[in-house]
């Protein structure tokens, strides 16, 4: 037929024409790529990893808002970027009294928020008085109770004004703080972002004091007096910070800018670092090791992480409420095979809850791999209770690729040493919390990340009553070896205590702990002044872009 | 004609109360909540965040709130973003996808409906079997197979186009390419079928035996039958399309609705997920009222029998 003949002279031809048109308009717009651009405008390509629920830090709680606020705030001290070792911030010097329990800061005459306000100490004041808020319900507001009676004033038991919390304003540049107990990670602990200031007219102005959700955190709102300030903030696509012009340590400061992409899924995160349009990854995909290691060795980064991957069993319900059982469970495991054939990403083996060399506490390795012990103690279970064998266990865990290798590689190990058939759930992640929190489960997945570095952070967790057990276990022997860590300010006595603490986890197994993480990224050789860290903070301010050569 | 369309948006009223009230219900009867996390709070701070978003009513109490605020247009604030309010959020995201969407269409059109057509006219020739066979291979093949594919030959072994975002015109193509390749296919296929049917009909026959020239018989004639499968297939294409597509925006790291509408889900971010369904709903029942609309006007038949 002819028809198609027309068809394709007049219809077809005024088609390729537009299609060729807009096609080619878009190549003659093609640039160079972000990490080449950087160089010249020292602007940082950031993955972020996740769009941060709160750029508030009293109502943050993510690793992606640590990430942005720490280039919008500074608190008293900053970090040294190597060891993370305090260092001036706002305040300029401070002195500690001899029984460690009264900290007076001078506060630095030029450090100013970003509409060019002084910062002074009663800001500092408001602040902590707004995240402690009874009314306000911060999550991280626990974060400030070693300040002396911040959780009587927390917890509703007192107003401000009666609980005389501890923190003080001797003058505009002079605080003083006074602690409930010794704490000897104090100065750390200031660089969580629940310490930070907020600047109290512009919270005023939104009436954030105790709302939640309120705009002063949006681009043209926010004012802060970090190295960086808020430029634009688009929800899941961008956030943009710019050099902050007020900083008091502006010289310092070398990059122009930070554009933090929250990128969720890690393959498009790879694909973003591969063609230049990132500098630096959050994460990589297990699966991915293999073959970035071949391709990409000078970039793909192992560094250590201040975390610990493991298993809650329910001591409330069979076969877990019998020790001999709980122990079996753990001897049988091979951790150096479980990280060695099966994560292949450098993690290390767990044999303790605390990894080694947090704050300088190195425990004991106890939880170890024995399996004809196992047998042993299982058998004897069994013979107590007239069993031929476990009934099949469920282990629970959230849907995750990562979670169930592991899960199936410790399903392996039981049934090999112990003849024990497990069964795998998996739940949404939300359902899992819930099911986890109701103590609905028999053995389940779990991880921590700390929040400081010191053995503390980690083991407060299994304290009689604390929210986070979760596995029904008690000992008033570890919640006085843990107090008495915690009242002390002598190193070695804390780490006695802290050992004490480890040792009873190791005998009692409440819980099983697996590996210790690692953060593993792709970071553009080009990023310096970029050190790898245990917390994964790395101040902003001493990082610079530069070619290769020029190190 | 306008009072079809008044007592089809008189329909759609309760259409969408009912879907409200199921999804209010349905996601409050889903396990967990939106302040669960794996740093669990302390029951006092939940009692507070709770009271604070109004989650302490009884339930019934927080349905008639919602639907009273919902009658005012406030969606509330999302609870995982609670800086932001839902309608803002939407706001922010619609324009996306509702760009890419049209782009995915224009492009899935400008390709689907001439390879249908000459595939029709050319039929069992190899003009007709070598763009078939592509097709299926284009509906067989899911996007995100097909996007990482594009974006290696195209961006990071050509550098013709930046390989994700959504900061300007360049970053549309490739997402929009690999959305319309798939739609095109399809469209593709379903202009094909319906050309073949409509080039029988003894109408087309009397066309030309009337002398109408091939070039008039085709557009005036032949394509208002045989493109109504593919008007069939638009109505719920567009909605789709704009509504976001949920692996699209992850490969191409876009910021449209769709990915608020599967994570507000896992969030349990219940104004969100309220916010979303009933603007879909929305948006669905008046594409598809529009799409009768132009069903009618191309086929005589359909507008009788109403």
């Amino acid at each position: 037929m002819d028809l198609s003949k027309i068809y394709q002279s007049r219809f077809s031809h005024t088609l390729q024409f537009l299609f060729a048109g807009w096609f080619f308009g878009l190549i003659s717009c093609s640039q160079p790529t972000n990490v080449e651009t950087a160089l010249e405008d020292q602007v940082l390509h950031f993955g972020l990893g996740a769009e941060p629920q709160h750029l508030d830090p009293h109502l943050a709680t993510s690793v992606a808002a640590h990430n942005v606020l720490t280039a919008l705030l500074e608190g008293l001290v900053s970090e040294d970027p190597e060891n993370l070792q305090p260092r001036p911030g706002v305040a300029q010097s401070w002195s500690i009294s001899d029984d460690g329990l009264i900290y007076t800061f001078n506060l630095r005459k030029d450090a100013r928020w970003s509409n060019g306000d002084s910062v002074t100490a009663g800001d500092f004041i408001y602040s902590f008085r707004r995240i402690l808020n009874p009314n306000f319900g911060a999550k991280y507001a626990s974060m400030l109770y070693p300040l002396q009676n911040a959780a009587i004033y927390h917890q509703g038991m007192k107003s401000w004004e009666d609980a005389q919390v501890g923190a003080e304003a001797i003058n505009p540049y002079t605080l003083q703080l006074t602690l409930e107990n010794p704490v000897p990670y104090f100065l750390q602990l200031l660089n969580h972002f629940s310490w930070f200031p907020v600047h109290p007219p512009t919270i005023e102005k939104f009436g954030a004091f105790e709302k939640i959700g309120t705009s002063w955190t949006k681009s043209g709102n926010f004012v802060g007096n970090g190295p960086f300030t808020l430029f634009n903030h688009q929800i899941n696509s961008v956030i943009e910070v710019r050099k902050n012009r007020s900083y008091w340590d502006e010289k310092t400061v070398r990059l122009n800018g930070i554009r933090f992409y929250p990128i969720e899924a890690v393959y498009t995160e790879e694909r973003a670092y591969r063609t230049g349009f990132l500098h630096l990854t959050q994460s990589v995909s297990a699966d991915r090791i293999d073959f970035l290691k071949d391709k990409y060795s000078n970039e793909l980064h192992f560094e250590p992480y201040l975390g610990t991957y493991f298993y809650r069993f329910n001591l409330k319900s069979p076969p877990f409420d019998d020790l001999r059982v709980r122990q079996a469970f753990s001897l049988a495991i091979d951790r150096q095979r479980l990280v060695d054939k099966v994560l292949k990403g450098g993690q290390a083996p767990a044999t303790s809850f605390t990894p080694p060399g947090t704050g300088g506490f190195y425990p004991k390795s106890k939880f170890q791999y024995d399996p004809s012990t196992a047998q042993t103690l299982l058998q004897s279970y069994l013979k107590e209770k007239g069993l031929d064998r476990l009934p099949p266990i469920e282990l629970t865990y959230n849907t995750s690729e990562g979670h169930k290798k592991v899960a199936e590689a410790l399903h392996g190990m039981w049934k090999d040493v112990l003849g024990v058939e497990i069964q795998l759930l998996n739940m949404e992640w939300k359902v899992f919390l819930s099911t986890v929190s109701k103590g609905d489960f028999t053995l389940a997945r779990a991880g921590w990340i700390g929040d400081y570095v010191d053995p503390n952070t980690f083991l407060h967790m299994w304290r009689s009553g604390e929210s986070l057990n979760m596995t029904g276990w008690e000992n008033p022997m570890y919640d006085q070896a843990l107090e008495s860590a915690q009242k002390t300010g002598k190193e070695e006595q804390r780490w006695q205590s802290f050992q004490e603490c480890e040792d009873l986890l190791a005998k009692e197994f409440p819980i099983l702990p697996l590996y210790f993480y690692v953060h593993l990224t792709l970071r553009h050789p080009s990023v310096r002044g970029w050190y790898p860290t245990l917390l994964d903070h790395h101040p902003y301010k001493y990082v610079y872009l530069s070619e290769e050569e020029t190190q | 004609m306008t009072k079809v369309i008044f007592s089809r948006f008189l329909q759609a009223l309760p259409t969408l109360w009912v879907i409200a009230t199921v999804t209010f219900f349905m996601t409050r009867f889903a396990p967990g909540g939106p302040f669960d996390s794996e740093k669990a709070i302390p029951e006092e701070i939940k009692i507070k965040l709770q009271s604070h978003f109004g989650l302490d009513r009884p339930l019934f109490d927080q349905y008639l709130l919602y639907l009273k605020n919902l009658l005012q247009g406030d969606l509330g604030p999302s609870f995982k973003y609670p800086e932001w309010n839902v309608s803002e959020l939407i706001a922010t995201a619609f324009p996306v996808s509702l760009t890419l969407g049209a782009l995915s269409l224009t492009i899935a059109l400008l390709l689907g409906i001439p390879v249908g057509m000459i595939a029709a006219l050319k039929r069992n020739t190899w003009m007709d079997y070598l763009p078939m066979s592509l097709t299926m291979a284009g509906i067989c093949l899911p996007t995100f197979v097909l996007g990482p594919f594009l974006i290696y030959g195209l961006s990071t072994q050509l550098g013709l186009f930046p390989p994700l975002g959504w900061y300007g015109p360049s970053d549309w193509f490739l997402p929009s390419l690999t959305l319309g390749l798939f739609y095109a296919a399809y469209i593709a296929r379903l202009t094909r079928a319906g050309m073949l049917e409509t080039l029988q009909q003894e109408y087309i026959k009397t066309a030309k035996a009337k002398g109408a020239t091939p070039w008039r018989i085709l557009t005036k004639h032949a394509a208002r039958g045989g493109l109504l499968p593919v008007m069939t297939f638009l109505g719920p294409a567009f909605a789709g399309l704009i509504s976001g597509s949920f692996v699209i925006e992850s490969i191409f790291f876009i910021p449209g609705l769709g990915k608020f509408f599967v994570t507000a889900a896992f969030n349990r971010d219940y104004t969100m997920v309220l916010g979303t369904v009933l603007f879909y709903a929305t948006l669905i029942i008046f594409l598809n009222l529009f799409v009768d609309l132009v069903q009618a006007w191309l086929d005589p038949k359909s507008r009788q029998s109403k």
